[in-house]
């Protein structure tokens, strides 16, 4: 199949970005997006030009690398899909594909399609962990947890990070990606000790980051590769009252000292 | 930093700012449109009532400002968050594609702008009088303010009919969308409740849809005269 595409170019975050069109020729409808793209790519390097350059590492769905939107929609529209596992048999000989870079004040751009997702890093740093003793690894089970618990807790800990909810977002909001964290970490007994404390630095770390505001919209969600709930946003915001009414922050600046 | 500057300065806190005073207002909204609906019983009963509400100052100014606050809350929350919102997002797709986002979760802002002049003309038709300086003179048979009157005679006028009507369906997108948000915003929601919770929103907007454009309608279809 032959298909056109619409690629956003950008050399450096510095320089302006533009759309420039190229034709995808004998494309094999078994092959996955990112393979269409390295065959333009191999196209493009043969013919001298600079290759069209985007994300990727495990091209299995699990690493959260691969960021591309794809006619608007961050990972190309089909649920619970990543880019690099979107097909390109889910088009038609002859479409017109547009292919942009996710958008966001807090991403900016590196070059065609590959942003700094180094703010993510940043809310983790802040306090996306818990605090456990080294040394012996501890017993077995000595921790019970109930199942239902295990199991939310690893549904908020699907996330691979790859910030797909704040490319789909209007507001450019982080809240699923922190509120999976929040949960992830919160809802396990491990992580009660510092469970508002985290919901507060989390949050700072967010705002700090210049992500917005969420206005609840659900966009997030329903690009999700990983189908996180918009459930655990509630819990991030019932997480964060507690931690206001018990004075979280300052806390969380004197331990900061 | 402590909780109160937290509460100010914090996008989650803006927006538990959001949630309550959306929920006074809306609060507000229903109450006074129940009050409203009195209307459809005859110029004694809302008379009377309007009588009351004017009854003790102390309680009209209260309340008065406390709306006051509620408003002037609502719309710098609304405006900050905005900003900060477009900041976050100032390149906007090829082809936005509004994502499952509803029309309504989209239009707050704008629709909320609709509504603030939307008040401003609702206060300066029927309390302040400066669109007809007449209606605040009008005398029922008991030497009361004629209420009852003066809403058959705004609403007499189609134009004016209209806009209320339209005013009405903004605020019926605004709330099909706030109330269910509100909920979210303050963490009162789970994948249970949401179903319910987002169902209950849209009714409610609808509910005060018709419940406030059966007045106007009713006045010109000439039910009510
Ligand atoms: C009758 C008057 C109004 C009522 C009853 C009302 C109610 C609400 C409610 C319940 C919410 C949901 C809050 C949340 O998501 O947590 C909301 C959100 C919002 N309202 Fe209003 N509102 C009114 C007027 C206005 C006005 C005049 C504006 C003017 C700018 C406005 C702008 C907004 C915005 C922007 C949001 C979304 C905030 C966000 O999600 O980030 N509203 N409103
Ligand atoms: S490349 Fe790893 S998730 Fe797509």
């Amino acid at each position: 199949m032959n298909v056109t595409l619409r690629v956003w170019r950008q050399k450096n975050s510095k320089t302006p970005g533009r759309f420039v069109e190229y034709q995808a020729k004998n494309i094999i409808p078994d092959m996955s997006f990112l393979e269409m793209l390295d065959v333009v790519n191999e196209d493009l390097i043969a013919r001298g030009e600079e290759p069209i350059a985007f994300d990727s590492d495990c091209r299995e769905g699990i690493c959260g690398k691969c960021s591309a939107v794809v006619n608007g929609v961050p990972h190309g529209g089909h649920r619970g899909t990543t880019v690099c596992q979107l097909h390109m048999r889910h088009f038609k000989d002859g479409d017109r594909i547009v292919i942009e870079p996710w958008r966001a004040t807090a991403f900016p751009v590196i070059k065609d399609l590959v942003v700094d997702r180094s703010a993510f890093d940043r809310i983790i740093q802040a306090s996306g962990f818990i605090s456990v003793s080294t040394g012996q690894a501890p017993e077995a089970n000595s921790i019970s947890i109930p199942r239902v618990v295990a199991e939310r807790a690893m549904d908020a800990a699907a996330c691979i990070g790859c910030g797909a909810c704040v490319a789909a977002c209007k507001n450019a909001s982080a809240m699923l990606f922190v509120a999976a964290k929040n949960a992830h970490l919160g809802l396990l007994p491990q992580g009660q000790a510092e469970r508002y404390r985290r919901a507060f630095t989390l949050v700072k770390a967010m705002d700090e980051a210049g992500f917005g505001s969420c206005t609840n919209t659900n966009s997030c969600e329903a690009v999700c590769p990983k189908e996180i709930s918009v459930e655990f946003i509630a819990r991030l915001n019932r997480d964060y009252a507690v931690a206001l009414l018990r004075g979280s922050g300052r806390e969380a600046a004197s331990s900061a000292d | 930093m402590t909780s109160f500057s937290a509460l100010y300065d914090s996008t989650l806190g803006k927006k538990y700012i959001m949630a309550l005073t959306g929920a006074g207002l809306f609060g507000f909204v229903v109450v006074h449109m129940l009050g409203n609906l009195q209307l459809f019983l005859g110029p004694e009963p809302l008379n009377r009532y309007a009588v009351f509400l004017k009854s003790k100052p102390g309680l009209l100014w209260g309340a008065r400002l406390g709306l006051l606050l509620l408003v002037f809350l609502h719309i710098l929350t609304a405006v900050q968050l905005t900003l900060r919102n477009r900041a976050a997002r100032p390149e906007k797709y090829d082809r936005s594609k509004p994502y499952r986002a509803s029309y309504a979760s989209r239009t707050l802002f704008l629709g909320g702008l609709a509504l603030f002049a939307f008040v401003v003309y609702h206060l300066m038709h029927f309390t302040v009088g400066t669109v007809d300086p007449s209606y605040l003179k009008l005398r029922d048979a008991a030497n009361r303010h004629d209420v009852y009157r003066m809403t058959i005679l705004g609403f007499s006028h189609p134009g004016v009919s209209a806009f209320y009507i339209a005013c009405m369906a903004v605020l019926c997108l605004h709330l099909s969308h706030g109330v269910g948000s509100a909920f979210q915003s303050i963490g009162f929601k789970n994948k249970q409740t949401a179903v319910w919770i987002d169902r209950v929103s849209k009714i409610l907007g609808v509910v005060v849809f018709l419940g406030n454009s059966s007045m106007p309608l009713a006045v010109l279809a000439g039910i009510l005269r």
